[in-house]
């Protein structure tokens, strides 16, 4: 069944806060075998200038999935999740995320296409600390394989 | 930002054409399996052989996400501060299919500055492969250089 297309521009209010941990990071950078010491000691970090370990690129992934399950979860939606695949994933950063940030994202339904029998759907997380400082953008755009409305439906 | 260590690049020696240190990754079961746990991506395909094919793949495939984030370390680790990275994205073209051995899959990334910039930026753009497949398109990070 096709997306519902009033889901366009669609937002919600910020997710929870989540607190970025230090071992949450060494376990990511450990899970990429990514031996980087300012994914893991502060004064490594902290001789590039930061105020504290930073996370490797991806690293916001870990909290992008709740962030945008109220949206894309949402039955009225009608994404069945059976014919997903990820299409695209982009990080634009203001700022790194460190150990100690305590982040929320606020979720936005950004586009809707058809292609063919396919269709894309693209979300965006605005990554802030709670206190409203932005650090990153987390788009991501998953392909809904065969649900399109056949033409001339 | 303090200094650049030793040996990182500087955005005036940097320039187009410019080819980074390649890296070549293994994968196995084990590999995707704690990535699902660090990263909280726990879906089946990723480390059940029944149900990945029991959905039409022909086996257990990486998360596209672990194959963006291995993909990036050609960058950081050139470029030795993470934080250059300003802006990183991917299109996944094909998975990374991981078999249930000791070897699992060889994943392949090799980078090359595309382009400089106005503010100390360059483009670099990021070629990852297994299996003989470009696994990403349009793979690209926006980085900035002391």
């Amino acid at each position: 069944m096709p997306l519902n297309p009033d889901f366009l521009g669609r937002a919600l209010p910020p997710s929870a806060p989540y607190q970025v941990g230090i071992e949450k990071i060494r376990e990511f950078a450990d899970a990429l075998g990514d031996a980087n010491p300012a994914y893991r000691e502060e004064a490594a970090a902290r001789a590039l200038g930061h105020p504290a370990v930073l996370a490797p690129p991806t690293f916001p992934i870990v909290m992008t999935m709740a962030i945008g399950r109220p949206l894309v979860h949402d039955p009225e939606l009608g994404l069945d999740y059976s014919m997903v695949v990820h299409g695209e994933q982009r990080f634009r950063y203001t700022r790194p995320v460190y150990a100690g940030d305590v982040l929320v994202g606020r979720p936005q339904l950004t586009e809707l296409r058809t292609i063919g029998r396919n269709e894309s759907l693209t979300w965006e997380a605005a990554i802030s600390t709670a206190d409203g400082e932005p650090v990153v953008v987390v788009s991501t755009t998953l392909v809904s394989r065969g649900t399109a409305a056949p033409r001339g439906e | 930002m303090a200094a650049p260590r030793d040996g990182a690049p500087h955005y005036a020696d940097v320039e187009p054409g410019l080819e980074l240190p390649p890296l070549t990754i293994r994968l196995t079961r084990l590999d995707l399996i704690r990535y699902a746990g660090a990263s909280g991506d726990f879906n089946t395909i990723h480390w059940n052989e029944r149900i990945a094919t029991g959905v039409g793949l022909p086996g257990v495939i990486a998360h596209g996400m672990l194959t963006m984030a291995q993909a990036i370390r050609v960058v950081t680790d050139w470029c030795s501060d993470p934080a250059a990275v300003l802006e990183y994205g991917v299109r996944f073209s094909r998975p990374v299919l991981v078999p249930d051995d000791d070897e699992g899959a060889e994943l392949t990334v090799s980078g090359v500055v595309e382009e400089k910039l106005d503010g100390g930026l360059v483009a670099v753009t990021l070629t990852a492969t297994s299996g003989g497949e470009r696994v990403l398109q349009k793979a690209r990070a926006l980085v900035r250089l002391p």
